[in-house]
């Protein structure tokens, strides 16, 4: 088997949560592997994540560098070329540094790439087999991957569980020295932080979320309605956004925010993975959508397959019928 | 500046369920709607807001066979200045590098000054533009949600990163973009525009005219194959409420009840 070697992100002296789910699949590939990871950066903040991930990795390999201090991908890619043994597997979460490093580091490596993988399946001689979703998740696919030169394969976040084992007392190896010349055609000017939008939706009991399935802007006031009705928030899905329906500050997922409602209204969303990423806390979940075979309905607590543009107000009436009564 | 986008069409999903075939090996392709990917029509839409700034042309390429000419014509109608069909039976079982490899050799023909793709196609795995950067040893940034151009010489971009910030960088011309959805609103394509450019010529390109390596690329350069579709058993799956609608609306509100969320 190839040596496997795991790249964990780190922020503000913390491991990225991949860390732990990153050892499993690596478990998963080779059960008798030894994972190392790799943890670049600079100053303390690097030494106290090599210092931490000793615990759950027998190998941890440290790059320090000034010019590493920010997680410029080119920078970082070069350093991997220069440092990892030909043939290896590299793994990475599938997040946006990921998604910047993998498939180029899988050019320059001479080695095969899998993106997003969600399940191993199996290894026989070279092939390695895994679990894909495509198309929002409607289905998936089992692919085949060649690794007899190596592979890079990016991890879907949340979908290993990580491993329970006694920590034990891994080495440090500084590699810093290693890495060859760094520069970039591409340079890290700042970070912007998100608006913080009119509506809080991180604050919100109950959230009625709006996906594609609310087809056009004006539609967007029936969701309103029922929130009002309800005390809610409407919170919506990545496509709602990319339609600019509704602000950025609104959507729920990985590129938008992370919610921790008690009840969590899913009208007209698909249920893709980077949308659910962002649902915390395990709200009861119900899923109203006219397209019975949606990935929504596998997570949700309870489904109701119906017309939104229909369902929706008579909802609203029927909460307003309710008040009316209680009211009395 | 001279704009190449690179395109894929593929089964659209918001109109389509996608299921299996019965021999379970394939999804069934009968009667799908496809369409461009949505991520590479935002790349387009962006490609001509440039060049409406700055000067210059778009070009929008796709790797595939006849059928995918419509979409070619689709981003013309947008305002594309050239179509490019990329074809060859070599190309057939490509994988990601495959086609990387492929566009390479395209790029290699021409003078672009920057190279844009969608973020990642329906069916596949946010690959070819960074393997495509780094074959062609061009800087590379992925999901991209903003471009200024800066001079003749860098551009300043926008990426999507976690809770919705942004990382802004200066990359150096040449680069390769990927293109996150939402970037820009896409202009819309009537029949009347398409049919303005119905009899604009589209020009192949195959291994001959991109002298290309054969055995590069195609099904036995791929070290990445799907095996099989299938449709998982995740969990248990939600309990399906199948009374009338009016029914289904008085457990939903007891449910919410229950859980706190009715106040």
């Amino acid at each position: 088997m190839p040596r496997i070697f795991v790249y964990i992100a780190h922020r503000n002296g913390v491991a990225d949560d991949s860390a732990a789910e990153l050892l499993a699949a690596a478990k998963k590939i080779d059960a008798a592997a030894s994972p190392t990871a790799i943890i670049t950066g600079s100053g303390a903040d690097l030494d106290g994540v090599c210092s931490t991930l000793r615990a759950s990795y027998r190998e941890v390999w440290k790059v320090a560098n000034e010019a590493l201090a920010y997680p410029n991908a080119e920078l970082i890619r070069k350093a991997l070329v220069n440092i990892v043994p030909a043939g290896s597997i590299v793994l990475v979460a599938h997040e946006h540094f990921g998604i910047d490093l993998a498939p180029g580091l899988s050019i320059k490596t001479n080695s095969a790439f899998v993106s997003d993988v969600l399940d191993i399946a199996g290894i026989e001689g070279t092939d390695l087999k895994v679990v894909r979703q495509e198309f929002g998740g409607q289905v998936s696919a089992h692919v085949r991957c060649d690794i007899s030169s190596g592979a890079v394969i990016t991890i879907r976040p949340g979908a290993f569980k990580p491993l329970q084992s006694t920590p034990f007392s891994g080495t440090v190896v500084d590699k810093s020295a290693d890495i060859g010349v760094l520069t970039a055609g591409r340079r890290y000017l700042e970070t912007v932080v998100a608006e913080a939008g009119d509506v809080d939706i991180s604050k919100h009991n109950i959230l009625v979320s709006i996906g594609r399935g609310i087809q056009e802007k004006e539609n967007v006031a029936i969701a309103q309605e029922l929130a009002d009705a309800l005390g809610a928030a409407v919170s919506c899905s990545r496509p709602v956004v990319d339609a600019k329906w509704m602000e950025k500050s609104r959507q729920v997922g990985s590129s938008g925010k992370t919610v921790k409602p008690k009840v969590y209204l899913a009208c007209g969303i698909s249920g893709a993975c980077q949308h659910l990423a962002g649902i915390k806390g395990n709200p009861f979940l119900i899923a109203i959508n006219k397209n019975p075979k949606a990935p929504i309905f596998q997570v949700a607590h309870v489904g109701i397959v119906d017309d939104l543009l229909e369902f929706l107000p008579e909802l609203t009436n029927r909460v307003h019928e309710m008040r009316a009564v209680a009211a009395k | 500046m001279e704009i190449l986008v690179c395109v894929r069409r593929v089964p659209d999903t918001s109109e389509n369920e996608i299921t299996l075939n019965s021999a379970g090996n394939d999804i069934e392709r009968d009667e799908l709607v496809y369409s461009i990917n949505e991520a590479d029509n935002y790349a387009v839409e962006e490609a001509l807001q440039i060049v409406a700034r700055v000067g210059g042309n778009v070009t929008v390429a796709t790797v595939g066979g006849e059928d995918d000419e419509e979409i070619l014509r689709r981003e013309m109608a947008m305002g594309a200045n050239h179509g490019v069909l990329i074809t060859d039976d070599a190309f057939n079982g490509s994988d990601g590098k495959g086609i990387a490899t492929i566009l390479k050799a395209f790029v290699q023909k021409g003078n672009y000054d920057l190279i844009l793709t969608g973020v990642q196609a329906e069916d596949g795995g946010a690959q070819v533009g960074g393997m495509l950067a780094a074959l062609l040893d061009y800087p590379f940034a992925s999901l991209v949600n903003s471009i200024e151009a800066v001079d003749g010489k860098k551009l300043k971009v926008s990426r999507e990163i976690e809770g919705g910030n942004k990382e802004i960088s200066e990359i150096d011309l040449p680069c390769v973009l990927s293109i996150q959805t939402g970037i820009n609103e896409p202009r819309y394509v009537g029949m009347k525009g398409i049919r303005q450019v119905a009899s604009i010529p589209v020009p192949t390109f195959g291994v001959p005219e991109l002298a290309i390596d054969a055995s590069t690329v195609g099904a036995a350069a791929a070290k990445v194959t799907r095996v099989d579709y299938f449709v998982p058993a995740l969990g248990k799956g939600a309990e399906m409420l199948e009374g009338t609608r009016d029914e289904n609306i008085e457990k939903l509100l007891e449910l919410v009840a229950a859980k706190g969320g009715l106040k």
